[in-house]
Order: C-alpha cells, then sequence, then structure tokens
C-alpha cells in the first residue's frame, strides 16, 4: 500500500469499527473493538514505515486542493501522535475486553462497593449496565484522534476536536449515574473551550482567506485580530487540556469513569489538546516575533507541575491522585513549548524529542496506573491508599506494573520517562532556564513522594480480609495488561533516538 | 587487543537475570531459589576473574549503547572497575550463602532474593560505568532496588527507614541529574579517562566547575554518607542483618565512594581538582565525618547501630585519602575501599549471629558471649581489630598509607584525625571486646535458639571467610594481585609518571 492509503486507513479504520461495534451490538462489540484496534494499529504502523521511508505523507480528498478541499497529512509529530494512540489504546482495549467481561460473567457474585466509593467504582448494578456501549465510544474517540492529528487545516481540527470532546464526555457518562455531575461539568467545559478555539479560528480566517495551517502559516503577520485569535484559541485548548488554573474538571471526571475509560482519558484524550497547542505554536505562529506566548504556556506548565503534584499528594483515594498525577504531567509537556520554540537548533530539537518521549512515557505509565488502579478496585473493592496493605503479595503483577509506571512518572532510569526528563532538563540547561530546570526537578521530586507512598503500601503486612469470606479476586488476564503497558513505558527509555529522527521529518524549516 | 563487548554485559546480567526469574518463583521453591543465586554468583565471579586476567594484555572489555545522539551508555572494564567488580562479586557470593540460611523461614524471600540480585546487578553497573551519565543511571538504580530491601519487614519502623532512606537520596539524585546533564553540556560526550578530562575546560569557567565539583560530591556523597549527609544510615538498620552487611559493605555506600572517587580522578583529576582548591574543603568534609562518625559510635548501645556509625566514619577514610594529593594517599584511599568492605561485612554478619543465635541486640548484653560462641566473637575481633588499625589485619596497611600519604603531602594535621579517630575506634571496639572475652556471662540470653557451640553453618561460615579475607589482604599485602597491588596500578593511570 502507498503512504496514502495508509492515511486513509489510519483515519476511516477506527470509525468503520465504531459503527460496526454500534451494530454489533451488546454480543459482539467487543469483538468488533479488538479486530478495530488490530487493524487500526497495522495502518498506523504501515503509515510510520512510509513517513519514516519516505517523509511526510498527503492525501488530498477528493482530489480538491485546500483551501477548498480537505487534505490529511502525516509529518513525523503527528506519527509519533498516531503510533502512541495505536500502541496503548490498543492495551486498553485489551484490558477492557477482559474487565468488561468479567464484569458480566462474575457480576452476580461481585461485592458490591461501599456507597461512598461509588464515584470512584464500577457502578454496582450489573444487570442492565451498557458496558459494551464502550465500544463504539471509545472507537469514536480513537477516530477522532487519528483524524485529529491528521488534520491540515484549522476548521477541521476544530471539528474532529468536537467529537472527540463529545466522545469522552459519553465514556465519562458510562460510569452511571455516580459520574453524571462530572460528565455533564466535562461537557459543558469542553463546549467553552471549542467555542472559544472557533472564534479565534474565524478571526484568523476572516483576516486570511484560509484555514490551511501551511498557507496560514505563510500569510499570517503579527496584527491585533491574528493576537486576538492566538489567545481566543490557545485559551480554550488550555481548558480542554486542562492546563493548570484551567484543571479543575479532570480530577473527578478521570477519577470517576470506569478503570478503561480513565486510562483512555487521561492517557491519550487530553494529549489532543497539548498536539494542537505544539501546532499552534510551533508551527502556524513559530514564524512570529510572539516569544510570550510559549513564555506563558511554559509559566502554566510550572505552575501544573507544582500544583497538580501537591494536590496528588494530598488525596486520600487512588484514582483522584492518579489523576491529580496528570495534571501535574500535563505541565512537563507545556514547559517544553517554549524550549522548543527558540529555535537554539540542537536543544529546540531536544526540547521536541523530550515532550513527545515525556507524553508517550506518560501515555503508557499512566493508562498502565490507571488500569492498575481497576485491579486493585476490583480486589479490595476501594481505592483508599492507606488501606492497600500488602497488594504487592495479593496482586504482585499489578505491584510490580504500578511500580514501573511510578519510575516512569517520576522519571527515574530505567525508563523512557527518565529520558525524557533528562533531555527536558538538558534542554532547559543549554537555554539557561534555572527557573524551569528547578521547577521540574522539584516536580519530580513531588511525584516520587506521592507514588512512593502508594506503593510502600505494597510492603505492608497484608491486613485482615474483609468481613463476608470469599476475598474477591482481581483476574489475572487485565493485570498483564497493565504490566505490558508499564513494560512498554521502561522500553520507551530506548527509542529516543528513532524517536528524534521522526520527529525531525516535516519540521517547519 | 581485540574488544569484548559482551562480557561486561554478561556481568551485570548474571545477577540481573536470575534476579527476575526468581521474583516469579512461589516461596517454598527455596532449594531452586538458592541454586539461581549461586549459579549467578558463580557465573559473575568467573566472568570478574576472566576478565582480570586478561584486561589489557589479550582483550579490551567495552560495551557502548547510544540512548540518544551523543549520550552513550557505556559498561568499560578498567582498572577501577575490577578493583570494585571484584569485591562486589566476591562479597555477594558469601553474602548470598549468608542471607540463605538468615532469611531460612522469613516470609517474602522471592522477593527479598530478588531484589538482593538486582542490587548487585546494579552495583556491578556502578563499577562498570565507563562515562557519568551510565554511573547515575546505575545510582540511581541503585537506589531503587536498596528500598524495597530496606522496608522488607514492612513495619512502621522499616516504613519510615525507607522514607529517610528516600528522603535522602532521591533529591540528590535530583541535584545529580543537574551536575550530570551540566558536565554533557559543557563538555559534549566524555568517558572518563585517567588524570581526569575537564581540564581542557576550565578556561573562564572555574566557579562553574567548583559548583559542578560540589553538586557531584553532595549527590554522591549521600550514598557515601558524608556528614552531615549520613542520617539515613543508622536509621536503615532497622533491614534485615544480610541488607545491612549489603548497605555497608558490598554496594551501597560503596557505591558513594566509589563513585566519589570516579569524580575526582577520572572526571577532574586529581591533580586540577588541587588547582581548583576544592580538595581541601573535602579534605574537611571527611575529617568532620571521620570524627564525628566516630563519635556518635561511642554512645551507641544497639551493636548495629555503633556499627553503622562505625561505617559513616570509616568510609570517610576513602574519601579522605582521595582529597590529599599525592600517590600513597591515593593508594591509601583505594586500599581502603576493599579493606573496609571486608571488614566491616565481618562485623556486620557477626552482629547478625549473634541476633538470630541468642537474641542479643545490645552491646550490654554481650557479657560472656565470647565463651558462647568461640568462632563468631573471633571473627568479630578481627573486624574490630582491623577497624583500629592493629596489625596485621587489613585496616593497619589502609591507615599505614593514609597517614604516610598525608605526610608526603604534608598535611600533618590529616594525621593528626587519623590518630584521634584510631583512638575513637579503640574506645568503641575495646569494651565491646573486653565484655566478649573477659567478663562472665550476666544469666541467660535473651532468645537463645542456637542448638550448637555457636551459629548454624550456613551463618557462621561466611564469617569466617570474610574474616580470614581481612587478615588475608594485610598480611598478603604485598604480594602481587593483592588489594594493593591493584591499587598501585590504579595509581600508576593517575598519576602522569607515577
Amino acid at each position: 500500500m502507498s503512504g496514502g492509503a495508509w492515511l486513509i486507513a489510519v483515519a476511516a479504520v477506527p470509525l468503520a469499527a465504531a459503527v460496526a461495534a454500534l451494530l454489533a451490538g451488546r454480543r459482539g462489540a467487543a469483538a468488533a473493538g479488538l479486530l478495530g484496534s488490530l487493524l487500526g494499529t497495522v495502518a498506523v504502523l504501515g503509515l510510520a514505515a512510509a513517513v519514516l521511508d519516505g517523509g511526510v505523507q498527503e492525501v488530498l480528498m477528493g482530489g480538491w486542493a485546500a483551501p477548498l478541499g480537505i487534505a490529511l497529512r502525516a509529518d513525523g509529530l503527528a506519527t509519533a501522535m498516531l503510533l502512541m494512540t495505536a500502541i496503548v489504546g490498543s492495551g486498553i482495549a485489551l484490558y477492557a475486553w477482559r474487565y468488561f467481561g468479567a464484569a458480566h460473567a462474575t457480576g452476580a457474585h461481585e461485592s458490591p462497593a461501599p456507597p461512598h466509593d461509588v464515584r470512584a467504582g464500577r457502578p454496582e448494578t450489573t444487570t442492565d449496565r451498557p458496558d459494551w456501549l464502550f465500544w463504539p465510544v471509545w472507537l469514536l474517540a480513537w477516530g477522532a484522534l487519528n483524524a485529529l492529528y491528521l488534520s491540515g487545516d484549522l476548521f477541521n481540527l476544530y471539528v474532529t476536536l468536537e467529537l472527540l470532546g463529545l466522545a469522552a464526555v459519553a465514556l465519562v457518562a458510562l460510569a452511571g449515574a455516580g459520574a453524571a455531575a462530572a460528565a455533564l461539568r466535562y461537557l459543558l467545559l469542553a463546549l467553552l473551550g471549542s467555542m472559544l478555539y472557533i472564534l479565534g479560528v474565524e478571526l484568523l480566517y476572516a483576516a486570511y482567506q484560509t484555514l490551511d495551517l501551511q498557507q496560514l502559516r505563510a500569510r499570517v503577520q503579527p496584527s491585533l485580530s491574528a493576537g486576538l485569535a492566538a489567545a481566543l484559541m490557545t485559551t480554550g485548548l488550555l481548558v480542554k487540556t486542562a492546563v493548570f488554573p484551567l484543571h479543575f474538571w479532570l480530577p473527578p471526571a478521570h477519577g470517576a469513569a470506569p478503570a478503561p475509560v480513565s486510562a483512555a482519558l487521561s492517557a491519550l484524550v487530553v494529549k489532543a489538546g497539548f498536539y494542537l497547542l505544539a501546532r499552534l505554536w510551533l508551527d502556524l505562529f513559530g514564524a512570529l516575533p510572539w516569544q510570550a506566548g510559549p513564555v506563558l504556556l511554559g509559566v502554566l506548565g510550572c505552575g501544573a507541575v507544582l500544583w497538580g503534584g501537591v494536590q496528588a499528594l494530598r488525596q486520600q483515594r487512588l484514582k483522584p491522585m492518579i489523576a491529580y498525577s496528570t495534571v501535574a504531567q500535563l505541565g512537563y509537556l507545556l514547559i517544553a513549548l517554549p524550549l522548543a520554540g527558540q529555535g537554539a537548533g540542537g536543544a529546540a530539537a531536544g526540547a521536541l524529542t523530550a515532550a513527545v518521549l515525556l507524553a508517550a512515557s506518560h501515555a503508557a505509565a499512566k493508562a498502565s496506573m490507571f488500569l492498575c488502579a481497576g485491579s486493585l478496585l476490583a480486589a479490595y473493592g476501594h481505592d483508599r491508599i492507606a488501606a492497600l496493605a500488602g497488594f504487592g503479595a495479593r496482586l504482585p503483577l499489578t505491584a510490580t506494573a504500578f511500580a514501573l509506571a511510578a519510575l516512569s512518572l517520576v522519571g527515574l532510569p530505567p525508563t523512557g520517562g527518565f529520558v525524557g526528563k533528562y533531555l527536558l532538563v538538558e534542554a532547559a540547561v543549554r537555554a539557561g532556564a534555572w527557573g524551569t530546570v528547578a521547577v521540574v526537578l522539584a516536580g519530580s521530586l513531588l511525584s516520587a513522594m506521592f507514588l512512593f507512598h502508594a506503593l510502600s503500601r505494597a510492603f505492608v503486612e497484608g491486613g485482615e480480609p474483609p468481613p463476608g469470606g470469599a476475598v474477591p479476586r482481581a483476574p489475572t488476564a487485565p493485570q498483564l495488561v497493565s504490566l505490558a503497558l508499564a513494560l512498554l513505558a521502561v522500553g520507551l527509555a530506548l527509542v529516543g533516538g528513532p524517536l528524534a529522527a521522526l520527529l525531525a521529518t516535516g519540521v517547519a524549516p | 587487543m581485540t574488544n569484548v563487548s559482551w562480557v561486561p554485559v554478561a556481568v551485570v546480567a548474571s545477577s540481573l537475570l536470575p534476579g527476575l526469574v526468581i521474583f516469579a518463583l512461589p516461596e517454598h521453591r527455596r532449594s531452586l531459589r538458592t541454586a539461581l543465586n549461586l549459579a549467578g554468583a558463580a557465573a559473575k565471579l568467573v566472568f570478574v576473574l576472566v576478565m582480570l586476567w586478561n584486561v589489557g594484555r589479550f582483550q579490551d572489555y567495552e560495551a557502548r549503547l547510544a540512548l540518544l545522539p551523543g549520550l552513550d551508555l557505556v559498561l568499560r572494564a578498567d582498572e577501577w572497575s575490577l578493583l570494585f567488580l571484584t569485591l562486589s562479586a566476591l562479597l555477594w557470593v558469601v553474602t548470598t550463602v549468608y542471607a540463605v540460611g538468615y532469611l531460612e523461614d522469613s516470609p517474602h524471600r522471592s522477593r527479598f532474593f530478588g531484589f538482593f540480585s538486582l542490587c548487585v546487578s546494579a552495583t556491578a553497573g556502578i563499577a562498570l560505568a565507563g562515562n557519568l551519565f551510565t554511573l547515575f543511571v546505575f545510582y540511581e538504580i541503585l537506589t531503587l532496588v536498596t528500598y524495597p530491601l530496606v522496608i522488607h519487614r514492612g513495619t512502621p519502623a522499616a516504613l519510615a527507614a525507607g522514607r529517610s532512606y528516600l528522603m535522602y537520596t532521591l533529591p540528590s539524585g535530583a541535584l545529580l541529574l543537574l551536575a550530570v546533564v551540566g558536565a554533557q553540556v559543557l563538555t559534549g560526550p566524555q568517558d572518563f579517562t585517567g588524570g581526569g578530562y575537564l581540564k581542557p575546560f576550565a578556561d573562564g569557567r572555574a566557579g562553574m566547575l567548583v559548583l559542578l565539583f560540589a553538586a557531584l560530591i553532595i549527590g554522591f556523597g549521600v550514598k557515601a554518607a558524608l556528614v552531615p549527609l549520613h542520617g539515613w544510615l543508622p536509621r536503615a538498620m532497622v533491614a534485615p542483618a544480610p541488607v545491612s552487611a549489603l548497605l555497608h559493605a558490598v554496594a551501597v555506600v560503596k557505591a558513594g565512594a566509589f563513585a566519589i572517587l570516579r569524580v575526582v580522578y577520572e572526571v577532574f583529576g586529581i591533580e586540577f581538582a588541587a588547582t581548583l582548591g576544592v580538595l581541601t574543603p573535602l579534605a574537611a568534609a571527611a575529617a568532620l565525618t571521620i570524627v564525628y562518625g566516630s563519635w556518635r559510635a561511642l554512645a551507641q548501645d544497639e551493636l548495629k547501630k555503633r556499627l553503622a556509625y562505625s561505617t559513616v566514619s570509616q568510609v570517610s577514610y576513602i574519601v579522605l585519602g582521595a582529597a590529599v594529593l599525592g600517590p600513597v594517599s591515593t593508594t591509601g584511599a583505594v586500599v581502603h575501599l576493599v579493606h573496609q568492605g571486608l571488614m566491616k561485612i565481618t562485623l556486620f554478619f557477626s552482629a547478625g549471629n549473634y541476633a538470630e543465635t541468642l537474641g542479643v541486640h545490645h552491646v550490654s548484653e554481650m557479657d560472656g558471649i565470647g565463651r558462647r560462641m568461640p568462632l563468631t566473637t573471633a571473627a568479630f575481633t578481627v573486624g574490630a581489630l582491623g577497624m583500629i588499625g592493629v596489625p596485621p589485619v587489613a585496616g593497619f596497611v589502609s591507615k599505614l598509607y593514609l597517614g604516610a600519604g598525608a605526610a608526603q603531602a604534608g598535611q600533618w594535621w590529616v594525621i593528626g584525625v587519623l590518630a584521634l579517630s584510631s583512638l575513637l575506634n579503640a574506645l568503641y571496639f575495646l569494651p565491646i571486646l573486653h565484655r566478649a572475652w573477659f567478663r562472665p556471662a550476666r544469666g541467660p540470653w535473651p532468645e537463645e535458639h542456637g542448638r550448637g557451640l555457636d551459629a548454624r553453618p550456613m551463618l557462621l561460615v561466611p564469617v569466617l571467610l570474610t574474616a580470614l579475607f581481612s587478615l588475608g589482604v594485610g598480611v598478603f599485602a604485598a604480594m602481587p594481585w593483592s588489594p594493593l597491588d591493584w591499587a598501585r596500578l590504579i595509581v600508576r593511570r593517575e598519576y602522569v609518571g607515577g
């Protein structure tokens, strides 16, 4: 297949699978979802091979050139994001298959979660749960993500972003009535973010008569409308990406969802906003003398790292803690933007590599960690950190996965998170940004504090088994998936070199 | 000479792979676990001996993996790495036997031995690290794999000790990361070099280099337990005795001291460090640590705590030797790296034997213990006399070279520190020996388990072996292949024309 065919396949396969899953209904949805994951991953791998081999891939839908037609375009950055989404997403799908499947099979015997934990866990009624809807909705979200990464113009980005937001809200709402408030808040904020973004897009269109990123980049000049557009679009994206101080919707939404959903949202969906911010400030406005924009983003990133870390430290329950860790980790990605935008040759490329490597490591590690939380919830019936005594002996696979994922999130060797953090610190030192260096190091110490605190529970002697006899067990197969994802986060330590080469593909001169 | 790249990797893997398998073993597979452990330990020893014999004569050993352009992981066998590697490989065998005996019926043994093996792999990585980045990576890994051993018992005290360990090591790791990145930005990719590699980059950057030195020393000084960065070490005493032995003699503290030696000699170069003026503060810190550690040891009644403060003091002999310019002093520092390990492991094994056999944890309970456990106490006596510096035990050789080196460099105050410390050593060790050998037992032992005359063979043989080593390296110090001989080899590498 040619690169163009792979491009179309990448965009189309998840959407087709979503439709198939919806038509297949309760019984066949999982099969459609797994098949879709497999084919979608194959398509992304094919595309990545084409990009590595032949540079940037582009397809004009229906043969119409921009600004009339729709262009699909895959450069190095987009390919890296697609790969991350496909691989981590497939892992999440595998987990979901066993997780929801097991819930159906054993639902009748499962001990209901204590009432105050309903928000954290799976809904207690199992008979008419719409669990299977996870599949079409997740595939839709994946399709939206793929289309977003491949879009070359601002309006398509808006459409895909909106689609992604709606799918994500639906995913949160899957948790049932307990999650309704979180889902509603998420919906309203997602809409607000999109509205701000589209306002900015319209301003740009009015000024330059095109929405194609390449054309806009060539035409855009420093002006009031461009500045206003940049501000509106950035603010909208900040809301959607849950950047500090607009992050407040994320912890309840991610903490309330079922484990695979939390994993998908935290690991993959929020990265779309970061990707767009990077596109805007490195690509579209990258040539303009607006250094203040990326610098402001960097400052917000620093705030996010510290605030997210402190908040995570204060959490008593596992899932909200992991969710706050996402707030902090998104901060690292933003910190890299001003460093990547300064155009100082090696340092800038290093910062972009750092950001993408950190994003990918976070995706793998955070997905693994939320999935671990799901297994712990199944075994303990709650996720209060203080009461997870002895989970190392009880769930050794999960404990291993949790430990490796934690190492990557803190940025300790031998993990992808470590190499990413090393690169980020190196870029900051080269740029002389000592404040940034201090924040990055302080942030990793904060992460270490809350993650090692949770991890140390694994070594405490297990408490009394819960009253009522049978100890609930977490099935093994999903735990293997979370371990595989954690190992992926470790293995990412080795991809720095190839990733740097990939990201150099299609960089705007 | 041909370069063989798989051997250094195999040295690390020989404990890593058994460790990973051991994690997966069920608790009751005791003999398989022990077999795996010993097979790994034996394999590592063989690889190390092969390298010792061949290196620089028939073959070179270097493995290189590019993580990023300009950022390599390098494992390389040179004189330094082989010295540390031989020590840790040898002591790993002994400690494994001891640990198998010590933990006979305790829970979570698979987890324990898994992390134990990872710990030794990380130490091998530190020994073989060919550049600062690799050293840092394995140093951090060592922190991480030791933490589960410190909190192994899962008690609140163990968890608190683990927390304290992380509170010292993780921030120092962050500082080290910054220092390693700074060095990389300053010099580009550089491997460790005899005589150091920073001198050509010094123009107009003296202040920055002093900062870099300080950051590296503080970072590595935490594991080497330099005062005031030593607080975690006495608290980590709650861990089981084999872990203490590992922390104090084989891996952790040693890794810190070894890393400091690498920084002083192979990054900065001792002569360049002297011109920067950073050696005097380092020597002062080491001297303070030596005296303070000995002073605190005096007041400890708990045997393991007394030994822990003794370690704080003794490890800084190495740092002190490194901070005094001159080949004789360097010889003393290098040789003490080995000697301290052998003597301290003997002392900790003995303490473990007392605790396991008789339930004796405190110095005040040791009256007459020499008659109850004569072999263990004999070993303890060898270690204690060595620490004081009585000939012909190994510690005497170290102190001799350190003192002669200080005299050669004209730093007479160092001799004063050594003398004061020896006096304090005698003050906290001799009363123990007196109690053990010359006082009658005060009644029944707190918790008697042993049936025979002394500890179980699995506990006794290792301690007798290490006591013999401690004597042997002292008596045969002048022989070829002794640690002292090897230290002279290292000195030739570091001093031009030396």
